[in-house]
């Protein structure tokens, strides 16, 4: 690990409009000294993938809302790696608990459901980032 | 003495105007056989401008609030199903939730629609949609409420377009659509043309039924996306309240009296934990618009000053850890929606910080308010806490809360409140405003200063194990993608091309309604994606600037 601060991109892909959670945790993780990228609403997979590679980010955090977590999920992993960015990709937001399992398997490297603490968010940015490195 | 003759006189008035209202068919007595009197305390009585004590003279007695269960999913066919099965439960009023793509005014075959089909709600692309969605059922009997923003005079206008094959009157059609484009851009974020001419629509849309629909509702001014997004309530009723002052400002521009259309207007809050706090917002909330229309904007007409509002308790508040306890909170958040004098109500379901509710816990949630309605007695008295110091002041607090946004409001806008409205939006004013509320409560949450129960103490007893979510079928949206294909094969597209022509036409010019084009629009089966991308050529298309 290093003393750099950790650069994460956040965005909510799609329609969904539910921003709040996604505004919360870009506060946590700023006020914890990460630097967020915070891109907001009704971005494409492939925009987000532009910025984390144009940004040199660490990780990318989507939040969702409306159920559309095992399509878009899966694609974000997919889409990054086909880019060659060995990037975690986090989750956060409504998912069921019998989802949890196939989106892990899918690729996602942590699900943050809803009611998890300030304390959690940060350490499991920062897990996620530094077993990557 | 002057003060006792007129109380006299107000006492007197309340009481021969509940004389001449029927009542229920109930014993108005508690549990033990004491009768009670419809009201206690002091006037302004229920039904007394400025109406902090209800909007009707005996309240309840007449007529319980509207059980309203809002309900959507899937294809038209599945909701239609769940549509009925309300109304069989005793449910009196239909509440339409729609799908993503069908909120956003896109269609099921958009690009972004992928994974989002029937999943929060309906998915209509055409008229043909609205048919199946309301297969069986009475239009001209039945009260329904749609909610949907950005596209809503489309959706308006399949309504209208399904009530005429129908051979209902539309004159006859009853019910709200929710048609609130401020709280868009403030909070919730399902926003499609810029301000100004989505703002062009919503007056369309409130001369056409006032001219037509005399019992449609075209604008149900909501604070619960607000309130939903991080505000408090202070907030929640001064930025819901402002909106309101808005349409009635847009509308007045555009020519109408305000009493011609005001008495249509009406509200949506949430009701959330903090019981006396809820209480006073909702009774600040009726004298508050009682007092603007009648001082600010001249109406004359008592109806106009009437806040009648829908409640529906805090879908923010259910918590996915032990998920059944949420019917203990949502059983509160209703009370305290009724002891505040609500029209309607919609219960949350206990299951809804996982998914959309399942089948058993919607009817939890309706029988939650029948418990109230039949076995509290709370509904034998109007405004049973008006009198209790701590409630009046309560109310006082957030009125005077209120006021201090509405003036910066008003300064902000050089004396005009529409204004006022714009330029916060383009500021980043509400934006901000919500998020940094919403932040200090997780932060109090975090920090254990406030707990929420289950969350962050009295952990034990969750069962993540064992929970039945609603599934929606993965087929939805291969089934609508096949609908809305079948559809567009169908049709004839020279009539669909010369409508939305026709469309653009209208929509230039700002003194012509654009209801008459769409419901043409909507009757040649152009999709809403159709129509709205032929009136982003006009209006453009709203781009939020991402703040954190």
């Amino acid at each position: 690990m290093t003393d750099t601060p950790i650069r994460i991109v956040l965005a909510k892909i799609g329609f969904d409009g539910h921003d709040r959670g996604l505004r919360m945790v870009a506060r946590i993780l700023r006020d914890a000294g990460c630097e967020v990228i915070y891109l907001g609403l009704r971005q494409t997979t492939e925009n987000v993938v532009a910025v984390v590679e144009q940004e040199d980010a660490d990780a990318v955090g989507l939040s969702m809302h409306n159920a559309q977590h095992l399509t878009l999920a899966p694609k974000m992993v997919e889409s990054l790696r086909s880019a060659g960015l060995d990037v975690p990709v986090i989750l956060g937001g409504v998912v069921p608990d019998q989802d949890i399992a196939a989106l892990m398997e899918s690729g996602v490297a942590v699900i943050l459901g809803p009611g998890t603490s300030a304390e959690d968010v940060v350490r499991s940015v920062r897990e996620a980032v530094t077993s990557r490195s | 003495m002057a003060n006792d003759a007129e109380a006299e006189n107000g006492r007197q008035a309340w009481q021969d105007a509940y004389d001449r209202t029927p009542l229920r068919d109930v014993d108005f007595e508690t549990m033990s056989g004491i009768p009670v009197d419809p009201i206690y305390g002091d006037g302004p009585y229920p039904g007394q401008y400025p109406f902090t004590r209800g909007i009707r003279p005996s309240m309840y007695r007449s007529r319980l609030w509207t059980m309203r269960m809002f309900a959507g999913f899937g294809t038209a066919e599945d909701t239609n199903g769940r549509f009925k099965e309300i109304l069989r439960n005793g449910g009196t009023g239909l509440s339409t939730a729609f799908d993503m793509p069908t909120l956003m005014g896109r269609d099921s075959d958009h690009e972004w629609a992928l994974g989002e089909v029937g999943r929060a709600g309906v998915a209509i692309d055409t008229l043909v949609d609205m048919r199946d969605l309301f297969a069986d059922i009475d239009l001209g009997s039945v009260s329904t409420s749609m909610t949907i923003n950005g596209p809503a005079h489309i959706i308006m206008a399949m309504y209208i377009a399904l009530a005429e094959e129908n051979s209902v009157d539309r004159a006859s059609l009853s019910g709200t659509i929710q048609n609130d484009i401020l709280k868009e851009y403030q909070a919730q974020k399902e926003y499609i043309f810029p301000p100004r001419p989505s703002m062009r629509l919503i007056t369309d849309l409130i001369q056409f039924t006032a001219a037509e629909m005399p019992r449609w509702h075209p604008v149900s001014v909501s604070g619960y996306h607000i309130r939903e997004a991080g505000s408090n309530a202070a907030q929640e009723l001064a930025f819901t309240l402002a909106n309101g002052f808005a349409y009635v400002e847009a509308a007045m521009a555009a020519g109408m009296d305000v009493d011609d259309f005001a008495p249509r207007l009406s509200f949506f809050f949430n009701s959330h934990s903090d019981f006396f706090e809820e209480i006073g917002k909702f009774r600040a909330a009726r004298r508050i618009w009682a007092t603007w229309m009648k001082e600010r904007y001249g109406a004359k007409d008592e109806r106009s000053m009437l806040c009648r509002f829908h409640t529906q308790t805090a879908g923010v508040s259910l918590t996915a850890q032990q998920p059944e306890i949420n019917v203990a909170r949502v059983a509160l958040q209703a009370l305290a929606g009724v002891l505040g004098g609500s029209q309607s109500l919609h219960t949350d379901s206990f299951d809804e910080a996982m998914a959309l509710p399942t089948e058993d816990a919607a009817r939890i949630a309706l029988r939650t308010q029948q418990i109230i309605a039949h076995e509290t007695g709370v509904a034998n008295v109007a405004d049973p806490l008006g009198g209790s110091a701590y409630v009046e002041w309560m109310t006082d607090e957030i009125e005077r809360r209120a006021e201090e946004i509405f003036s910066h409001l008003d300064e902000l806008g050089g004396g005009s409140i529409l204004e006022g409205v714009y330029a916060g939006i383009d500021n980043g004013y509400f934006v901000g405003a919500i998020a940094d509320s919403g932040y200090r409560f997780e932060r109090a949450v975090n920090a254990g200063r406030r707990i929420v129960v289950g969350v962050n103490e009295f952990t034990d007893g969750d069962h993540p194990g064992d929970r039945n979510l609603l599934r929606i079928n993965p087929q939805v949206e291969a089934n609508q993608l096949k609908r809305l294909n079948a559809v567009k094969q169908s049709r004839d597209d020279s009539i669909v091309r010369s409508s939305l022509d026709q469309l653009v036409i209208d929509a230039a010019d700002p003194t012509i309604n654009t209801i008459p084009a769409t419901i043409k629009a909507v009757q040649a089966l152009a999709t809403e994606g159709e129509i709205v991308a032929a009136l982003e050529t006009v209006f453009g298309t709203y781009v939020e600037t991402a703040v954190m």
